[in-house]
């Protein structure tokens, strides 16, 4: 079976934003997204997930390049300011690419 | 004066961050523990409120109520005249403004180890005074802008767990009554302090991260961090008279009022006030306020309704 290229967008951000993004992406009409919990460090201290308030998400989107710039830059747009968000396009290469 | 043993687990767990130990409770561990605490504070309210609803409980209700409108404008006063910005001094005031049950906990607690009696239906008015701080910090940050969602702001409020599980509590304490709830009763009494000694412990944790911080905002929040909850005490405590409450009643109206949020108001202010500094208002109510409550506090309110009650007020 062929192997089709596809683009994962890659997002981490507070774990407070969680329903928003979801609501985001539904509105956007991703096709699909993985949400798991996530810790590190970065320009806005330790994010060390001991509780609620503190917590990272990481949310996985893999769909077309066109959509996946396009909530790239709502996100950036909406969330960048004001909470802890990185977020990153890569190349993958999917099987099933009718699911993407 | 001894301390109580559950309030030398919240030293424990203080010390042990500060030491930078290994020690850590899972965070699954915590969430259970608060459930736990603040359904059996509900429950027993519950269950005291069957017993004595009356037309006066109104009254007061409403009194606390405008306690938490007036508060968190007090607390943004004092912020703005030590020179935080707007936003950041709304938010600080609304943690201020709000209530901290494991405050509430640790002051009923400690009201039945010294055999004081106070109002049983006190867990009502800590979920009345949980609310209106947050909507009167997002006004004094914003004004009543059009860009707020209050749609889904009330239901992160009213709906978020510690209402929910207070509420929930409280109705089911009211309908099972005395009777129907012996079964479930050492969630109230025997198992109360057990617990609560465990929260304290992770609450000592938290609080010695949050201590991290301080650092960086300097002595200006820590004067506020301990001088409002005095303010708001003398408030509480002021108010708890008029209202006629009992001895022990009134100290815990001034430990909620000295109280605050530390859960439900970050939650709610990250979403609705994004551009406040979400890590200044919990290093003020967890670093400092929270301790400062726990260890010298809830003693001094006691004296301080003692001293007005001898003084006739």
């Amino acid at each position: 079976m062929p192997a089709r290229n596809r683009t994962l967008l890659t997002v981490i951000c507070e774990a407070a934003l969680e329903k928003k993004l979801v609501a985001d992406l539904e509105q956007l009409g991703a096709p699909g997204w993985t949400i798991s919990d996530a810790r590190g460090r970065g320009g806005r201290g330790v994010r060390s997930a001991g509780w609620d308030t503190e917590g990272n998400i990481r949310l996985e989107i893999i769909c077309s390049e066109e959509l996946a710039e396009r909530i790239a830059e709502h996100l950036q747009q909406r969330y960048y300011a004001n909470y802890a968000m990185v977020c990153y396009l890569s190349q993958v290469r999917v099987l099933r690419p009718e699911k993407f | 004066m001894t301390l109580d043993p559950v309030v030398l687990f919240f030293v424990f767990g203080l010390l042990a961050g500060l030491l930078k130990s290994e020690l850590k409770l899972p965070p699954a561990l915590y969430e259970t523990l608060s459930i736990l605490l603040l359904l059996a504070i509900g429950l027993h309210g519950g269950v005291e409120l069957a017993e004595q609803a009356s037309a006066r409980l109104l009254g007061q209700s409403a009194l606390v109520l405008a306690l938490g409108v007036v508060l968190p404008i007090l607390a943004f006063g004092l912020l703005r005249g030590l020179r935080f910005d707007r936003v950041n001094a709304a938010a600080v005031a609304a943690h201020y403004g709000s209530v901290s049950a494991g405050t509430f906990a640790v002051v009923v607690a400690f009201m039945v180890s010294k055999g004081i009696d106070f109002e049983s239906y006190m867990p009502l008015f800590v979920a009345i005074l949980e609310v209106p701080a947050i909507l009167v910090g997002i006004v004094l940050a914003k004004g009543i802008s059009r860009d707020t969602n209050w749609k889904e702001l009330g239901r992160e409020i009213f709906l978020g767990k510690s209402i929910m599980l207070l509420l929930g509590g409280l109705v089911i304490g009211a309908i099972a009554g005395k009777e129907g709830i012996k079964p479930l009763e050492p969630l109230y009494t025997s198992m109360f302090k057990p617990v609560l000694a465990f929260f304290l412990l992770e609450m000592g944790l938290i609080a010695s991260g949050q201590l991290g911080s301080l650092k960086q905002f300097g002595l200006r929040l820590l004067g506020f961090a301990l001088f409002m909850p005095l303010l708001g005490a003398l408030i509480g405590a002021l108010l708890g008279r008029f209202m006629g409450l009992s001895l022990g009643g009134t100290a815990m109206l001034a430990t909620l009022a000295a109280s605050a949020s530390y859960i439900a108001v970050p939650a709610a202010l990250r979403l609705a006030l994004p551009e406040a500094n979400p890590s200044l208002s919990l290093t003020a109510s967890l670093g400092i306020t929270f301790p400062f409550n726990i260890l010298i506090g809830i003693p001094l309110y006691l004296a301080l309704a003692e001293q007005l009650i001898a003084w006739g007020l």
